[in-house]
């Protein structure tokens, strides 16, 4: 079998580094931090905690290149579908026109 | 009756190889490829709804940080626990299938099917309270339709609705009506999830898995794993985006 | 390379995918691919006769202008079901799970689809949600127009709406798992030799096609979904009483919508190529530009939807982006029509039925493609938007061209598919009546339309009439003409002139097995050493000092 076997001990680090990731985005949620910081951290804690998942629980680390072209292509339509409907949302205002 | 002209039937290998498949190889690679795969469509039929949730949160944040408040945290924070568990139990069951060590596989499959209801029990709470509540969006219920009962400034019941500055009570119905459409679709895929890992105990059970063909363990451990990273995301999203602004 | 005359064709074995196994339960239990494809081709061409019905019935109240055929609310309801059906259970299908399941095996060399049983599966699904779909149709039907646009739909529309969009939502699942079993397909199962750039072009078209069905239709499911559940819970999120914006929904239907339209042409463009080098016997020019440029059009045709939003509240400023996007999206099809007709260029044509069909194509897409352009100009489209002018529009490319291509490759692989030949004056005589029927329905449209006469009306005032007689007229014709290959290709199974294993005399990879083939497809699992229309024989093109023009490769 050529498909590569993951040892235990970076399954339960994972686990681990899951696990104070939660903590860690509680605990910061009652922090009132400036600007839109709260939301900053909020999301790169999650995109962390996703990450680790996407490459050691599903083996993203050790597949091949096409299935991470697969996935990255995934969350590059789906920032398509956010950007250019924002292009409108967030220049509605820009101009009035009369109505 | 058509010939099988590439192998006889003594090389054909693995019982479990399916007959246009050349080799195990190619057959777990087309296995693994084809869930990926899926697992777009998963990608961006959430994306929808992550869409409309980021639209109507940008545009009234102080209502969507009143509903968000008005979520039990512990219940959300435990839940969260039980999925990330959950993970870590469905990854060591593909470890224990892919190195032939049968009962910690049954095992771990087992008790990741546990936590998975565990999730759907306390989601269970979760959505009585909002019954309780009156925060069933529209007439989803006819008999019980939106109707929540606003705090006045210093009463501190946990059952009224505390709006912040700015918020009005239509605009945390939006809020309430995108948190049951995502939590909802999300408890959907985690019942399919459930009736998956039946499927994998009953077989494992069975003894069907081993080292050399345990397709289904890993390709449904990535579907598990997906529903984890989709709560990995609604629950600072629906749980946590107004926390800093709770006041006492 | 052996020159082709002197390859070997097997001699059709007495047992082949059709005789192999008798009874109702080996057709709806199978798991060859081709068989499946044969259940499609079925059910499909059963959903078209119904979506022509209906066309009929829009074509009839259209005679006159006033409305005294049909009820307002019920030619609400026609025009509707008629486009329903005919995207959705007719068009999306109709190339990728006909051709394409019963192809993309045997031109890979490979003995069946990735996943059979989730192919079987997905026709299923499909027969699910179309027994749903006529359900709401018989029970009442809809009348929100196939966009579902709201607010009508989710608060004032007094039809079966949510049972229509289950049916729909349904199908889509059949679409996605159509899609996944040709990427995985044509990802691990080429046979050895088979790399990517020895592929027909048909199988980039259709692995294009499948991107896009994997990416877009996830998007239409949630939003049907939002859809329903905003209609039963009388609020939602495009609901403007919680805050909510009604063009989110037309953000998030468009999402799916614009990209369907490349589901509905792809495929077709991907036939053309195969119709075009094999009847010219000439190798396709510019393979590599024509593959990529599939892909090409998967991709952009993703950033384009809001070119249907133009007239609503979205911001002007995206509707610059989206028209320059929707310009350029229109560049990677003419480079596919330049090397379309490049091909052609001192060629050997045939002019065999296929072969009419993709030239009628290469025109009538191209008039498609460019009225496409006047509705990405902004201002152009606030003229002419909702109005009959983009209703030719797109009649052009989905009938003009997907249809087209749809025949052409029907009657192409009919000989591979059943064994059997169709009668080629007809088919050739059909061929013609189809061209210009369409033409005399859907040309008056563009003026009709530019005139200012209003789609989705049953009554309109009287200077449009000429226009929609002479419409009506040639939909009748159109109609006729459709009918007779439905007839002969029918005829045919029984009294057709048995085919041999390559009546056309290609290079293709399926045409080196018997006609019909037996369920493997493949005696032996072929080893690909060839390029994917390569005419002629290698060892004879370094020929000097002698005008061969069959040899020349630009």
């Amino acid at each position: 079998m050529s498909e590569h076997i993951v040892p235990v001990r970076i399954y339960v680090t994972i686990f681990g580094v899951l696990l104070v990731g939660t903590a860690l985005t509680v605990w910061a949620a009652f922090q009132d931090f400036p600007w839109q910081l709260n939301t900053i951290v909020a999301m790169t804690i999650a995109i962390t905690k996703a990450t680790f998942v996407v490459l050691y629980f599903m083996h993203v680390r050790y597949s091949t290149r096409l299935i991470l072209v697969i996935l990255t292509s995934a969350l590059f339509w789906m920032g398509i579908m956010f950007a250019l409907t924002f292009s409108d949302y967030w220049t509605r205002s820009w101009i009035s026109i009369g109505y | 009756m058509a010939s099988h002209a590439t192998t006889a039937p003594e090389t054909h290998g693995h019982p479990a190889l399916q007959h246009h498949f050349e080799n195990m190889e190619q057959q777990r690679e087309a296995g693994t490829l084809g869930m990926w795969v899926f697992l777009v469509t998963e990608i961006m039929f959430f994306g929808g709804m992550f869409l409309a949730y980021t639209l109507y949160r940008s545009m009234f944040p102080a209502s969507f940080a009143s509903a968000s408040n008005h979520l039990d945290i512990t219940l959300g924070t435990v839940n969260t626990a039980v999925l990330i568990l959950s993970s870590f139990t469905m990854a060591m069951a593909v470890y224990f299938t892919q190195v032939g060590k049968h009962r910690p596989q049954v095992l771990c499959l087992i008790v990741t099917l546990v936590l998975g209801l565990t999730f759907l029990g306390i989601k269970a709470k979760e959505y009585s309270d909002k019954y309780h509540d009156h925060l069933i969006p529209g007439r989803l219920l006819p008999g019980n339709p939106y109707n929540p009962v606003v705090a006045e400034h210093g009463d501190k019941d946990p059952h009224k609705l505390h709006l912040l500055e700015g918020a009005t009570v239509k605009q945390v119905e939006m809020f309430y009506w995108i948190y049951f459409a995502m939590t909802g679709m999300h408890a959907l895929h985690m019942i399919i999830g459930a009736g998956l890992l039946t499927y994998l105990i009953i077989f494992s059970l069975k003894r069907r898995f081993d080292p050399e063909y345990h397709s289904p363990v890993e390709v449904i451990g990535l579907y598990w794993h997906f529903v984890d990273i989709v709560w990995i995301f609604l629950f600072p999203l629906l749980y946590l985006l107004g926390r800093h602004l709770e006041h006492g | 390379m052996k020159p082709i005359e002197s390859f070997e064709v097997p001699l059709p074995p007495k047992v082949n995918y059709i005789n192999a196994k008798y009874g109702l339960k080996s057709w709806l239990l199978t798991k060859d691919h081709k068989r499946i494809a044969l259940l499609y081709l079925a059910s499909i061409t059963f959903f078209f006769f119904i979506g022509g019905i209906y066309a009929m019935m829009i074509r009839l109240e259209l005679l006159t202008p006033q409305g005294d055929f049909l009820q307002s609310t019920t030619y609400n309801k026609v025009f509707t079901q008629h486009g329903i059906i005919m995207i959705f259970f007719f068009l999306i299908p109709s190339i990728p799970a006909t051709l394409g399941n019963f192809l993309v095996p045997m031109m890979i060399g490979a003995k069946d689809l990735a996943f059979p049983r989730i192919n079987l599966l997905s026709w299923y699904i499909y027969m699910l949600g179309g027994v749903v779909t006529i359900y709401a149709l018989l029970a009442g039907g809809v009348d929100t127009g196939w966009t579902f646009y709201t607010p009508f739909s989710t608060t004032f529309s007094n039809s079966y709406v949510v049972a229509t969009g289950l049916g729909i939502f349904i199908n889509g699942f059949s679409s996605i798992l159509t899609g996944l079993n040709f990427i995985v397909t044509i990802h691990t199962m080429r046979a050895p030799g088979m790399t990517w750039f020895r592929m027909p072009l048909f199988l980039w078209s259709l692995y294009a096609t499948s991107m896009i069905m994997i990416l877009g239709t996830p998007v239409i499911a949630i939003t049907i979904l939002l859809l329903a559940f905003e209609r039963v819970a009388r609020v939602g999120i495009f609901d403007p009483a919680l805050g909510g914006d009604p063009v989110l929904f037309q953000h998030l239907f468009w999402f799916y919508s614009h990209p369907a339209v490349y589901i509905m042409i792809l495929p077709s463009m991907g036939v053309i190529s195969e119709l075009i080098a094999n009847f010219s016997r000439k190798n396709i020019f510019g393979y590599t530009f024509v593959a990529f440029s599939s892909i090409a059009i998967a991709v952009f045709g993703f950033l384009v939807w809001g070119h249907h939003l133009f007239v609503t509240s979205q911001s002007i400023y995206a509707g610059m982006i989206f028209s320059f996007l929707s310009f350029a999206v229109a560049i990677p099809s003419a480079i596919k029509v330049f090397n379309w007709t490049a091909t052609l260029y001192k060629s050997s044509i045939s002019y065999d039925t296929p072969m009419l069909y993709a030239l009628g194509f290469i025109g009538l897409f191209t008039i498609g493609g460019m009225t496409g352009l006047f509705l990405a100009s902004l201002a152009v489209d606030v003229h002419v938007s909702d109005t009959y002018f983009v209703v030719a529009h797109f009649h052009y490319i989905m009938v003009g061209g997907a249809l087209m291509g749809y025949l052409g490759g029907l009657h192409y692989w009919w000989p591979k598919i059943s064994g059997r030949m169709y009668p080629e004056g007809w088919g050739r005589f059909s061929a013609l009546v189809i061209f210009v029927g369409f033409n005399l329905t859907f040309l008056p449209q563009f003026v009709a339309g530019y005139l200012g006469m209003p789609r989705r009306y049953h009554a309109y005032p009287p200077e449009f009439q000429v226009f929609n007689v002479l419409s009506s007229a040639g939909a009748s014709i159109l109609g006729f003409g459709m009918l007779i290959p439905a007839i002969y290709f029918v005829w045919s199974m029984r009294y057709g002139r048995v085919a041999e294993a390559n009546p056309w005399h290609l290079p293709g990879l399926e045409w080196r097995t018997s006609s019909p083939p037996p369920t493997e497809n493949f005696e032996t699992t072929p080893i690909v050493t060839w390029d994917a229309y390569e005419f002629a024989p290698r060892e004879e093109t370094e020929v000097v000092g002698k005008f061969r023009p069959e040899l020349e490769r630009i």
